[in-house]
């Protein structure tokens, strides 16, 4: 018997190896970080423990912006992501023609890099004194001035991160949405149709609830998604972020460890634990919203 | 209400690499399925009845004829216009509704004039739960039920718009052996209780057999014969039927009709009944041959087994065609168990002659005397 559980420790051995190196030990580490005053990296000194560095970071104006673009991307881009994702899937599994060359299509900016989709989205975008972009050409058929959408007002930087986001993230969903619908069995469909049931009744009554541990799936992983937010900025604004008033939560954090003020990995740690509280909470709302909707 | 069929036809075209393909799942069905009788619809797999029954329903279109219920052609109406109630192979309860909200889930579709008050929506509910026998699981899903309970959630279903015709497909086939005896007796207490018409689709001839009123019997997407158990049984119009009921199965000889005696294996076995000389299939049910040491037939004894109430003899005999040839009779007082042979007399109204080329029947009814 002894000698079974020290096997059992031993198979586990590598995995606790190095989860704890690379894992624990650096959460443990970015914890204590956060409450140490005054951390100087290269002489491994500080000048006290508290809750300073939380109070700085809360001060921070660069901090607050951050806060703010992250909850708007997030409270945008989430609904209106999975909302789209939802309606393009349930068109998708009922077209017959072509289903697949539309599946192939749609799925086609997943396998794309990000920087590039940035690029792209910048060409169309941006004004440079030759050209306004396309964008602007097509606004300005309806009448509508140019709008600098790459380093003009902020509503605008805005619209254009939150198209981005929403663009780079349906196709995941539509492809766990399709393949969703389809596991629905055809016969409660056929049940409904001989018991008259109205379309709209059919969406909410039995398509909604039998994806709905998709859909769950879908808006957790949308929000931590969303909320660690970072490459997709670059993508879009480069790594000055802070310059272009679009800064998020992980490049406030990356800012604090390695950008031009870098170096304070105290106030980077106590950012990211801010980070990890409110996508702590935001989780749990979600999974008590979550009992009396999904349906396993 | 009654259920006329005219020239039913159904026809699928393959797909994918059977484009091109023609299957005919239902072909040309002409009958009448009387008014509040519980009709069993019976074939071997993929013979077509879940189509007729689709058909039946409205989730299916025709390729050619028309369906009436009663005097009215219905063939044109979507499912939930021609009032009838459907019960799936599945169930196809919903999974995340209680069982009182899957009952009362037709009634909340009706929109409009057609809407009931609650209460009357209520008591329908409880009507139909209390008709099934499941009025204490309420409040339960779908997945805390047992097969059985299902089957009767999904019953109550289809049956609380009062519907003319109530439809079953396989509705037996997902439970165990004993629930299967009581779910059919059920089935058809309900029946009686509601006269509604009922179809049910079955590939077990031996329930389609206890609880129908008519059986229907189709191979292929023909329809083979029409009517009552015992008669379907009795006097079966081809070899098929003949063979696709019954347990244990017919017995099917290689035989010859010779100056009219029916000869099984050379031995002149009885009067042919009128059949013209030829050679023929002989079908003999179990309980048709009689041991009897005297019998003009001699088969190979293979084992006798005794289940309770009667004998069963396993024999062998060249002209026999299928796997294991049996006999069924009241006592083993007649035969000796050690004895290589056996022999047998044969009961001219169990024994069906079939024609070689076409499998149709040849003698009259229920045979005439030796």
């Amino acid at each position: 018997m002894k000698r079974r559980r020290s096997k059992g420790w031993l198979y586990l051995l590598p995995a606790i190896l190095l989860l704890g190196a690379f894992m624990v030990y650096p959460l443990i580490d970015v914890f204590i970080y956060s409450l140490e005053e005054g951390y100087n990296s290269a002489s491994q000194t500080f000048g006290g423990v508290g809750l300073y560095n939380y109070s700085h970071v809360l001060r921070d104006p660069y901090f607050m912006q951050a806060l703010r673009n992250t909850f708007i991307i997030v409270i945008i881009t989430v609904p209106v992501s999975t909302g789209l994702a939802l309606l393009i899937s349930l068109q998708l599994s009922k077209i017959k023609k072509l289903q697949e060359l539309f599946q192939t299509v749609f799925f086609l900016p997943y396998v794309t890099n990000t920087l590039a989709v940035g690029l792209v989205f910048m060409i169309l975008f941006k004004r440079t004194p030759y050209t306004d972009g396309l964008i602007n050409l097509m606004i300005s058929v309806f009448g509508a001035g140019p709008v600098d959408f790459i380093d003009g007002p902020y509503a605008a930087k805005m619209f254009v991160m939150c198209f981005y986001t929403v663009w780079v993230v349906l196709p995941f969903k539509i492809l766990i949405l399709t393949s969703a619908l389809a596991s629905v069995k055809k016969e409660y469909y056929n049940a409904a149709r001989v018991d008259g049931t109205p379309k709209w009744r059919v969406f909410t009554k039995i398509t909604l609830p039998a994806i709905s541990p998709m859909m769950f799936y879908l808006i957790i992983t949308g929000f931590i998604g969303a909320f660690k937010a970072y490459s997709d900025e670059v993508a879009l604004f480069g790594t000055d972020l802070n310059a272009a008033g679009m800064n998020t939560i992980v490049g406030y954090i990356y800012d604090m460890l390695y950008g031009n003020g870098g170096g304070y990995p105290s106030y980077a740690a106590a950012a990211a634990l801010i980070l990890f509280a409110i996508v702590l909470t935001i989780t749990v709302i979600n999974l008590m919203v979550s009992r009396k909707h999904v349906y396993y | 209400m009654k259920i006329v069929l005219k020239n039913l036809t159904k026809v699928f075209s393959g797909k994918g690499k059977r484009r091109g393909e023609k299957v005919v799942a239902v072909n040309r069905f002409d009958l009448t399925i009387p008014d509040g009788k519980l009709v069993g619809l019976l074939g071997p797999s993929g013979c077509g009845k879940s189509t007729l029954l689709n058909l039946i329903c409205g989730l299916e279109e025709p390729t050619e004829g028309r369906i009436l219920f009663g005097e009215d052609d219905i063939t044109d109406l979507p499912p939930e216009a021609r009032g009838v109630g459907m019960v799936f192979q599945n169930y196809a309860l919903y999974p995340h509704l209680s069982v009182h909200d899957n009952i009362s889930f037709p009634l909340e579709n009706l929109r409009g004039k057609k809407r009931l008050p609650k209460e009357e929506m209520e008591k329908r509910v409880l009507d139909a739960a209390k008709l099934v026998q499941i009025s204490e699981l309420m409040e339960r899903r779908p997945d805390e039920l047992s097969g059985g309970q299902q089957q009767r959630v999904a019953i109550a279903r289809a049956l609380v718009k009062t519907p003319g015709v109530l439809l079953l497909d396989e509705p037996l086939s997902n439970l165990d052996a004993r629930l299967r005896l009581q779910t059919r007796e059920e089935i058809r207490r309900i029946q009686c209780e509601t006269g509604v018409t009922t179809v049910f689709v079955t590939h077990d001839q031996e329930e389609a057999m206890s609880i129908s009123d008519f059986i229907i019997v189709m191979k292929e997407g023909v329809l083979q014969q029409m009517g009552e158990p015992q008669a379907i049984y009795e006097q079966p119009v081809n070899l098929f039927v003949a063979k696709f009921l019954g347990n244990p199965q017919i017995n099917v000889f290689d035989a010859e009709v010779r100056s009219g005696r029916l000869y099984i294996g050379g031995a002149d076995v009885m009067s042919a009944g009128g059949v013209a000389d030829q050679p023929v299939w002989a079908g003999v049910r179990p309980e048709g041959l009689v041991a009897d040491a005297e019998g003009p037939l001699e088969c190979g004894l293979v084992r006798v087994e005794i289940m309770g109430r009667d004998t069963s003899i396993v024999f062998k005999h060249g002209s026999f065609t299928g796997a294991s040839a049996r006999a069924i009779v009241p006592t083993a007082k007649n035969v000796d168990r050690s004895a290589q042979t056996v022999r047998f007399s044969l009961n001219p109204e169990k024994v069906h002659i079939f024609s070689k080329s076409d499998e149709m029947r040849l003698n009259a009814a229920g045979g005439e005397g030796k």
